[in-house]
């Protein structure tokens, strides 16, 4: 479904990603694992168009997207939840879910985004979205995207500083789009909540892709893992 | 009633009647419709382009121009021209935006204002040539002529349209941005404009659009003011520098902030010119320094 091939991306005179190769293939929840600043959301971000200067090659449903522009690879059905979350201030609760403009049939309706987030439905009439807690706008950056019917869904640390509680709910969520047919290239720190969503993750350092395990066979791995992600 | 109208008071020397403050009150509304107006547009494109646009009292100039133009060339009248007017200079705003402004957003915002002060000069210039600078007359239409007792004064009938016209322009500007789709998708841009061009907004339209729109309110206001002053290249100028204090009054970007302080500034000034008549330029700057030093970031403008 998706398919990276020596991308390298750049920040200014920075060059940030070396030639990064993967894969993702239709329904698979797969991750990005990598210590901080190892090139993770800057991947997700050159996926979407969102760095300065890219090359390379990201191939989408078999289309070239590499020359596009965010608008238009937003429309061939990826979608974005970034690592800053993104919530509008300016925005109602209501306005920041109904922003995204609907990209293809099959999306989430409203009611079913409020049956996985209930606590959305509670908040809907809050004025400006960043008054809602940190959970909160983590569900609303997440809900706002699974309404556009884009069935490929960039998950950039969606866990990162939530409580345990909320920390399951998302992976419920993960798990609900998953048996739904939705594609989740999601990135995460915490590999022990990984191992409950994902089938494959990639290994990331210095702006490349430096393994790639199985999810059946993470525990095998599990020395390995310490040692690249240094924990 | 003529009791407290004819009530009378000494300001440093001056004979104030209570009728005469809310006459000239009242008059004032029509200067600060036209400060609304203007700096309503201004906080529109500074809300979504960043650049401070120096080319607005050019282009306020050129909705007069276009009605003049429409009727004197064409036999198309007033309120035809309500709608063609910033229509056609709402185009020509988009055409600017997209062929020269649009090149500088990646640089310094002092660049924009330079280049969109340059662009006034020369479009200034331009009509200055072939229209000369004596200015050119444009009949009020004749629905609105004469005038109407308002309980304390008799309002030229045309000075009230103005400024329920341009309070409704206003207004609806405001709900549009404020309670529409289209508005939640502005704003959103104005924080976040990656963001929102990666949801699938194709944003440099959006922002040429609203460069277009923010020109369209400028040549409104144009056609509002062609029968009250006349229509000459110059005719921006006056507004201009007061409209910017307004925009800095007001909170730079904030909608509701321009329109009322537009109003109230008008308002204001209005009643100096009965207080005291040799303040009357120079009260908005005065309020201008009085916000600056205690509001810096404007009376509706958000905190950092
Ligand atoms: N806007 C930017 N300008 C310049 N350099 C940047 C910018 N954003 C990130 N970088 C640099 O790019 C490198 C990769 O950053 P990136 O954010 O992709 O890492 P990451 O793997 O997502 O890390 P984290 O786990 O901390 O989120 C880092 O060295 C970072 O300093
Ligand atoms: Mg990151």
């Amino acid at each position: 479904m998706l398919d990276v091939k020596d991308l390298n991306a750049w920040y200014g005179e920075s060059h940030i990603l070396h030639g990064v190769d993967f894969n993702v293939q239709e329904g698979e929840v797969v991750t990005l694992l990598g210590r901080n600043g190892a090139g993770k959301t800057t991947t997700m971000k050159s996926i979407m168009g969102l760095v300065p200067r890219r090359e390379g090659h990201v191939v989408f449903k078999g289309a070239e997207t590499i020359d596009m522009m965010p608008n238009q690879i937003a429309r061939t059905g990826i979608a974005i939840c970034p690592e800053e979350r993104g919530i509008f201030g300016s925005l109602s609760v209501t306005e920041n879910l109904m922003l995204p403009p609907i990209v293809a049939p099959g999306g989430l309706s409203v009611n079913e985004i409020y049956t996985l987030f209930p606590n959305l439905k509670e908040r809907a009439r809050t004025a400006h979205g960043t008054r809602l807690s940190g959970g909160e706008q983590q569900m609303l950056a997440i809900g706002r995207i699974l309404r556009t019917g884009a069935k490929m869904l960039l998950l950039d640390e969606p866990t990162e500083g939530l409580a345990p509680v909320i920390v399951q709910q998302i992976g419920r969520t993960i798990r609900e789009i998953k048996a739904r047919g939705f594609t989740v290239l999601l990135v995460e720190q915490n590999f022990r909540f990984a191992a409950t969503v994902a089938d494959r993750h990639y290994v990331m350092e210095h702006g490349k892709i430096i393994d790639m395990i199985e999810n059946k066979q993470l525990e095998a791995n599990m020395g390995k893992l310490h040692e690249y992600l240094g924990v | 009633m003529q009791a407290i109208l004819s009530y009378s008071f000494s300001f440093f020397g001056t004979n104030v009647t209570i009728a005469a403050l809310l006459g000239q009150g009242t008059l004032g509304l029509i200067n600060g419709a036209f400060y609304a107006c203007l700096s309503l547009g201004l906080a529109v494109i500074f809300g979504m382009l960043n650049i401070i646009n120096f080319a607005h009292g050019a282009l306020f100039m050129m909705g007069a121009f276009a009605s003049w133009m429409l009727l004197n060339y064409l036999g198309i009248g007033y309120f035809p021209s309500l709608i063609l007017s910033p229509l056609l200079v709402g185009l020509f705003g988009i055409f600017l935006e997209k062929t020269i402004i649009s090149r500088l957003y990646k640089l310094d915002h002092l660049y924009g204002l330079l280049l969109t002060f340059g662009l006034a000069l020369v479009i200034q210039g331009l009509f200055r040539n072939y229209y000369g600078s004596s200015g050119l007359p444009y009949q009020i239409p004749h629905v609105l002529q004469g005038a109407t007792y308002i309980g304390f004064m008799y309002m030229p009938n045309y000075r009230g349209w103005v400024v329920l016209a341009a309070l409704f322009v206003c207004l609806a500007t405001w709900a549009i941005i404020e309670k529409t789709s289209l508005g939640a998708t502005l704003r959103a841009a104005t924080e976040n404009a990656p963001l929102v061009q990666a949801f699938g907004v194709n944003v440099p339209r959006l922002i040429t659009l609203t460069y277009g729109g923010g020109i369209a309110l400028a040549a409104f206001a144009g056609v509002l003011a062609a029968p009250i002053y006349s229509v000459n290249p110059n005719m921006g100028d006056n507004f201009i520098n007061i409209v910017f204090a307004v925009v800095v009054i007001g909170g730079m970007g904030s909608i509701m902030g321009s329109i009322v302080t537009g109003f109230a500034l008008g308002v204001i000034e209005g009643m100096t010119k009965v207080v005291y008549p040799q303040a009357s330029a120079t009260v908005v700057f005065v309020v201008m320094v009085i916000v600056l030093l205690t509001k810096p970031r404007g009376l509706f403008g958000k905190a950092a």
